[in-house]
């Protein structure tokens, strides 16, 4: 069997005496749309926290393309190929939204992009829809344009592996559909996408399969026709 | 090409200011003139890590103060000519900075300023208890003869001051105008989603607090030969923290130009309050500037003159 592109194995995190993650173990192939739900405070965001770098395992490890990352800084996974956006969009305030992506494309993809990325910086706005607000400072965006500028800055990373951490919360169902089409065209190109999502109509049509958290531990995967039957999962979410 | 342009003003300004030394035969001049330049050096290298990357150091005086005594250590122990004193306090000053570097991986915000004074403070005393650099009495420095052209030390140093000026303008604009620059930024934005696109925060912090740390030492170097009397009080003072932190804010932290209008400003005001008022209230001054400053125009000077210009044409 071929290495997947990423392998959590075992993994576990602890604040304090509070455990977050129980040992979570997940693979995610190349070229697979990956689903992550799970009630909230089940686990998600602290398990792609993990896998990014921004917070550092207690316990298991992390694999990319086959490689240990569990010590790898963040800033040196991204470069590597892991992207990911924040639930609460963390814009750089003081820059344009053509600035924001700058910083992505100089630090990130550097041996990906071109020297001058405004190009590719404003092919990116436009698949977001965000082009005609490129040169808006970025904290003057209403929130869900900060939001398609999270998923923008990301992109500009060009992954490998794109986590998008609840991109959608709070769009109208057409903009879900907009940003769906995007993951969507990103994938048929080659990225890697677990996505992270409430909206369970997103999550569905979306992925090709599913893992589901519930109090820090992995209680389901499969693809979703199986996810949705789950005894399991049905619990976790509506309780006995 | 902007830099160009800048670089023949910088040329202009350090000829003037020789031109001034053949002409004004007036010391206080020099003396008052060092004083802001001294200014604009330490508002600059403050503003490399406060403005930029969002660190606030209130331990500037500490790091003056260690350019300062690096200076009073090479005079006595080995009579080091001043070019020497500078580089070496740079080094020292730089090397301080860099350990303070290392305590932004643990401490951020409140915390990271609290443990820079508390840095100073640790400094203090122990300049204060080394009897070889003067302890707490100080210590008499001698100034060398003046080098040609210049007929008075004083002149001399206030071109020297001029030069380290215009070198600490400059690194600020090498830094504001290049990819590190705009790393620097992405972490005073949000430090933790500039990690996450790829920019080595803790790479970059260091070299913030290094270049800045740097600079502040440059900035006293040369200060042994200017007040030819060196002790705690006068190099650890507080001054040097409030107004390295004052200047930028009035003038404006996000760019090159701001703490250099802010020295100059306040600066120069101190200078004139000092003389026909009085050396106590200063310091009084500036702290009221910089309260108005900080409710009325957050974005220092530049902030209001921008603001201003978009409101102006329409």
């Amino acid at each position: 069997m071929a290495e997947p592109l990423l392998r959590v194995d075992g993994v576990v995190k602890r604040f304090g005496g509070f455990q977050a993650l129980g040992g979570v173990s997940l693979e995610v192939r190349e070229g697979e749309r990956f689903g992550l739900i799970g009630p909230n405070g089940s686990g998600k965001t602290t398990l792609i926290s993990c896998i990014s770098g921004t917070l550092r395992n207690d316990g298991g490890r992390i694999f990319f393309r086959g490689r240990d990352i569990t010590r790898m800084p963040a800033h040196q996974r991204t470069r590597e190929g892991i992207a990911r956006t924040f639930q609460i969009p963390r814009p750089f305030g003081s820059m344009s939204v053509v600035e924001n992506l700058r910083i992505t494309l100089e630090y990130a993809a550097r041996d990906r992009a071109a020297p001058d990325g405004l190009a590719e910086a404003m092919d990116i706005l436009r698949m977001v829809g965000l082009d005609a607000k490129a040169g808006v400072v970025s904290s003057r965006l209403t929130q869900i344009e900060m939001r398609k500028l999270e998923l923008a800055r990301a992109m500009a990373a060009k992954p490998a592996l794109l986590i998008s951490d609840e991109a959608m919360a709070g769009l109208s169902s057409s903009e879900v559909d907009d940003l769906l089409a995007i993951l969507f065209r990103l994938n048929e190109a080659g990225t890697t996408v677990i996505m992270i999502e409430h909206i369970m109509r997103a999550v569905m049509r979306f992925s090709e399969r599913i893992a589901v958290l519930d109090a820090g531990e992995k209680i389901a995967e499969g693809p979703p026709a199986m996810i949705v039957s789950d005894k399991a999962v049905e619990r976790a979410y509506l309780g006995e | 090409m902007r830099g160009r342009w800048l670089l023949i003003l910088a040329a202009l300004l350090l000829a003037g200011a020789i031109v001034v030394t053949r002409t004004v035969d007036n010391r206080y001049v020099y003396f008052a003139g060092y004083g802001i330049l001294q200014y604009v050096v330490l508002a600059t290298a403050w503003n490399i890590l406060g403005g930029y990357t969002g660190y606030v150091n209130f331990g500037t005086g500490g790091f003056f103060a260690l350019g300062v005594y690096t200076s009073v250590f090479l005079i006595r122990a080995v009579k080091a000519p001043l070019p020497v004193q500078i580089v070496a306090a740079g080094l020292v000053a730089g090397l301080l900075g860099l350990g303070i570097g290392y305590l932004t991986l643990r401490l951020r915000g409140t915390f990271f300023s609290i443990s820079t004074l508390a840095l100073a403070v640790v400094l203090e005393t122990i300049m204060v208890n080394w009897e070889y650099v003067g302890g707490a009495r100080g210590t008499s420095v001698i100034r060398p003869a003046p080098m040609v052209p210049f007929d008075n030390y004083p002149s001399f140093l206030f071109v020297v001051m001029t030069l380290l000026a215009l070198g600490a303008v400059a690194t600020a604009w090498l830094i504001e105008h290049s990819k590190i620059g705009r790393g620097f930024a992405a972490i005073r934005d949000n430090e933790e989603a500039a990690e996450c696109m790829g920019v080595p925060t803790l790479r970059l912090k260091l070299l913030a607090t290094t270049v800045s740390g740097a600079l502040m030492g440059v900035a006293g170097a040369p200060f042994p030969y200017y007040l030819t009397f060196v002790d705690p009080v006068s190099t650890f003072n507080l001054s040097y923290a409030v107004n390295s932190l004052a200047m930028p804010m009035v003038g404006g932290t996000t760019s090159w130009l701001g703490p250099v209008i802010g020295a100059i400003l306040l600066g120069t005001v101190q200078q004139l309050a000092t003389v026909t008022i009085s050396s106590e209230l200063n310091l009084l001054l500036v702290g009221l500037v910089l309260v108005a400053f900080v409710v009325l125009a957050p974005e220092g000077i530049l902030g209001l003159v921008r603001r201003l210009a978009r409101r102006g044409p329409a």
